[in-house]
């Protein structure tokens, strides 16, 4: 029992030590450099350890698509979605976003696509890039082996450069490898270069081959962009589309194709844009009311509590420590943490949960005291009594958590989990913590 | 101090509370926000301040785009726009004419909200509100399976559940009248705050159930509504340090946490001050009231 109990206490230091070096910044010790990313970078772990904020808390964008699943067969509605979130997300990358978030929901019958875009406020541009669904096509006049007939209705325009049969070749943007802006040598001008997979070569090949003299059309999604005359065959899987582009036109054509199609139309349902002074504005208020509660708190409990005051102040110092720490650790997970304003507010009143824990208790050892007990005796039996309550709350605020963490969305859930996560630590914190510090004191 | 001889006095508090916002509720509802309306509603800087003249340009410039207004109001710098959701198509064009017709301008914030979503997010509150409530009322129950008769467990659950909808009606109701006479708007973040207050509520009162229970079984020689008011005065010291320490730490939070979360955190206070009154003077005594009236009821049964 002793020993559990300097176990308890070492265990409480070792987590202590831990959790403040996990949330400190970083220092020097000697002439190294000591911080915990500077471990994580020396274990070879790339993604380092930071706070995430939400939106609210640092500007950005927030958008809401609904994808219409009418062209995909029934059953692949899911796998169809998930290629596009991929597709968004190398999409994102190339917009140059540092913390792009993309996630995939069903609601009912409607399939959706929620991207956010911290530090980006150009909305417009932000849609157009993420929604366009950007299909290269290439075409060819007449009759050709591996080819379907298009209706030419939906391409206006093809007919009057191929003739009145205009077919639609195998090659695609998928063959596509990578795609980048170059100038042509003798004007100048901006054009956008392509190269093959060694499969799309092939096909190249094979097109240019069989249309020497003839025109060919480069189409993306509806519109002929291109339509050049094949002087001769090209087999090295290099083309080059040149129209009249402005610089920044080739730019975004050419990224339009590195980062392929989209292989389901998504239309807008939802957009926030929270400007970044006005997220940086609360996020320091919050923190600063944040952290003025805290000094409110001790202040309190050492009045009302004296000694075991203090005991539970360090107790709440400990449970705010690994709270910062879990949010902080979670960045490395998939599961990561966004912090966001209804978050911060979750956060505070989960203090105020694992402060209540330690009231119960004391008020109970308190009592206990007033029928005769040593103070020993009454710690302890302060601790067996006020557990039933303590945990018949919490439960009873862990569904409430789940509940909303299931039904809610966005806010709400952010909310939930950061209370959940704060109950679970303060059974810890407010427990165990306190009553090992309070029977190391006593003896 | 006798809370529960006293008990229908503590009632006609709840009552007094209660009824304005109630009446309010019927006469106005709720002042809903786009949150769950849908539409589109953003914030224009200037870099002067804002008269008359700018908000009639700006809405001009919407009625030329045919895009229904629902209220412009400026604050010092500030515009604050609320329509009907605006098309993406019809944005672009939107935001350059605005920004074009004041150099200067900026718009800051831009949310559009489809209203799908925003039943969506009505629903889902609700739901969760009512799935909470039923859970909350079984795992009480379950909890109190054990407690020693007269008490009967099922009374604990539903008694928790009263004191919870109390609660949420105070809050709600207030709202009601703030949505009302100062334009405050009922968003997603006030349910998170409803919802918050839902825990907390059922957790003060679980506290005192708690000690009911205890006593229920150690003391056996006193009256039912004695026992149940020896544990309100036991816990009335814990109860009221605990809501004060939550009060101070949102009193902080109001005064200097900014104008993002100001409402969500006086709902968080009345909830708080509403759920501390109602475990104490609402959820006990309605426990003798239900203890009561089952004892009639068996007596009454008896004579016939």
């Amino acid at each position: 029992m002793k020993n559990n109990q300097t176990f308890l206490l070492f265990l409480i230091f070792a987590l202590g030590l831990l959790t403040l070096f996990i949330n400190a910044p970083e220092f020097k010790l000697g002439k190294y450099k000591v911080g915990p990313n500077i471990i994580l970078q020396k274990l070879h772990i790339e993604k380092p350890l930071i706070f995430r904020e939400g939106l609210d808390l640092q500007g950005g964008v927030s958008l809401t698509f609904k994808a219409d699943t009418k062209s995909v067969l029934k059953g692949n509605e899911t796998a169809a979605l998930e290629s596009a979130k991929e597709i968004i997300e190398r999409r994102v990358n190339l917009f140059g976003v540092s913390e792009p978030l993309v996630q995939t929901s069903k609601v009912g019958e409607d399939y959706r696509i929620i991207v956010e875009l911290p530090g980006v406020t150009d909305v417009n541009s932000a849609i157009s890039l993420i929604g366009s669904t950007a299909q290269l096509s290439f075409w060819e006049r007449g009759a050709s082996l591996s080819a379907e007939t298009a209706s030419t209705s939906a391409y206006p325009g093809l007919a009057a450069v191929l003739g009145a049969q205009p077919l639609k070749t195998s090659l695609s943007g998928s063959d596509l490898q990578k795609s980048s802006i170059t100038f042509d040598q003798k004007t100048g001008q901006p054009q956008v270069q392509l190269k093959f997979s060694s499969i799309g070569a092939k096909k190249f090949a094979d097109i240019t081959k069989r249309n020497v003299g003839k025109p060919v059309a480069i189409v993306l999604d509806q519109e002929i962009i291109s339509n050049p005359t094949v002087n001769e065959p090209i087999l090295t899987g290099d083309a080059v589309i040149s129209g009249s582009f402005t610089q920044e036109a080739a730019k975004a054509l050419s990224t339009q194709l590195n980062a392929g199609a989209l292989p389901l139309p998504l239309g807008i349902l939802e957009q926030h844009v929270v400007g970044p002074t006005l997220g940086i504005d609360s996020l320091k208020k919050s923190l600063f009311a944040g952290i003025l509660g805290f000094v409110v708190i001790v202040i309190f409990m050492v009045a009302l509590y004296g000694r075991r005051g203090v005991v539970a102040s360090i107790a709440l110092t400990l449970y705010t420590l690994f709270n910062l720490s879990i949010f902080k650790l979670s960045s490395l997970t998939p599961f990561g943490i966004t912090l966001t304003l209804a978050g911060i507010a979750g956060f505070i009143l989960s203090i105020g949960m694992a402060v209540d824990a330690n009231i119960l208790i004391f008020e109970r050892i308190k009592e206990e005291i007033k029928k005769g007990k040593s103070s020993e005796i009454a710690t302890d039996e302060g601790f067996k009594r006020a557990w039933t309550s303590i945990r018949d709350s919490n439960v009873s605020t862990l569904i409430t958590c789940f509940i909303l963490y299931n039904f809610g969305t966005g806010v709400v859930r952010g909310f939930a989990l950061v209370l959940a996560i704060g109950v679970l630590v303060s059974m810890f914190s407010a427990i165990t913590v306190t009553r090992t510090i309070l029977r190391y004191i006593s003896h | 101090m006798d809370v529960i001889g006293k008990k229908k006095i503590y009632f006609l508090i709840s009552l007094l509370v209660l009824i304005p916002g109630t009446i309010s509720l019927f006469l106005y509802g709720l002042n809903l926000s786009i949150d769950f309306t849908g539409g589109t509603r953003f914030t224009i800087s200037f870099s002067q301040k804002v008269n008359s003249n700018d908000t009639s340009k700006v809405r001009a410039i919407l009625n030329k785009e045919k895009i229904k207004v629902s209220s412009i109001e400026p604050s010092g710098k500030l515009m604050f726009v609320r329509t009907e959701p605006i098309p993406q198509e019809k944005n672009i064009k939107l935001r350059e004419e605005i920004e074009n017709s004041y150099k200067s301008s900026n718009i800051e914030q831009f949310e559009t909200i489809g209203p799908t979503i925003g039943r969506e997010i009505t629903i889902n509150a609700l739901k969760a509100i009512v799935i909470a409530s039923v859970l909350i009322v079984l795992y009480i129950t379950y909890v109190f399976r054990k407690v020693p008769p007269p008490a009967n467990s099922l009374s604990f659950g539903v008694s928790a559940i009263i004191a919870l909808l109390h609660d949420v009606l105070v809050v709600i109701g207030i709202f009601s009248i703030f949505g009302h006479f100062l334009g405050v708007e009922i968003d997603s973040l006030f349910v998170t705050a409803v919802l918050t207050v839902i825990g907390f509520s059922v957790h003060d009162t679980i506290v005192v159930f708690d000690r009911i229970r205890e006593n229920l079984s150690k003391d056996r020689g006193n009256s039912f509504s004695k026992i149940v008011n020896n544990s309100i005065l036991q816990t009335l010291t814990r109860s009221i340090h605990t809501s004060l320490t939550v009060v101070l730490v949102l009193f902080t939070l109001l005064l200097f946490g900014g104008e993002t979360i100001r409402w969500f955190v006086i709902a968080l206070l009345i909830g708080v001050i509403s759920g501390t009154y109602s475990s104490i003077f609402n959820a006990s005594p309605i426990l003798v009231v239900w203890h009561e009236w089952r004892l009639r009821r068996k007596s009454l049964s008896n004579k016939i």
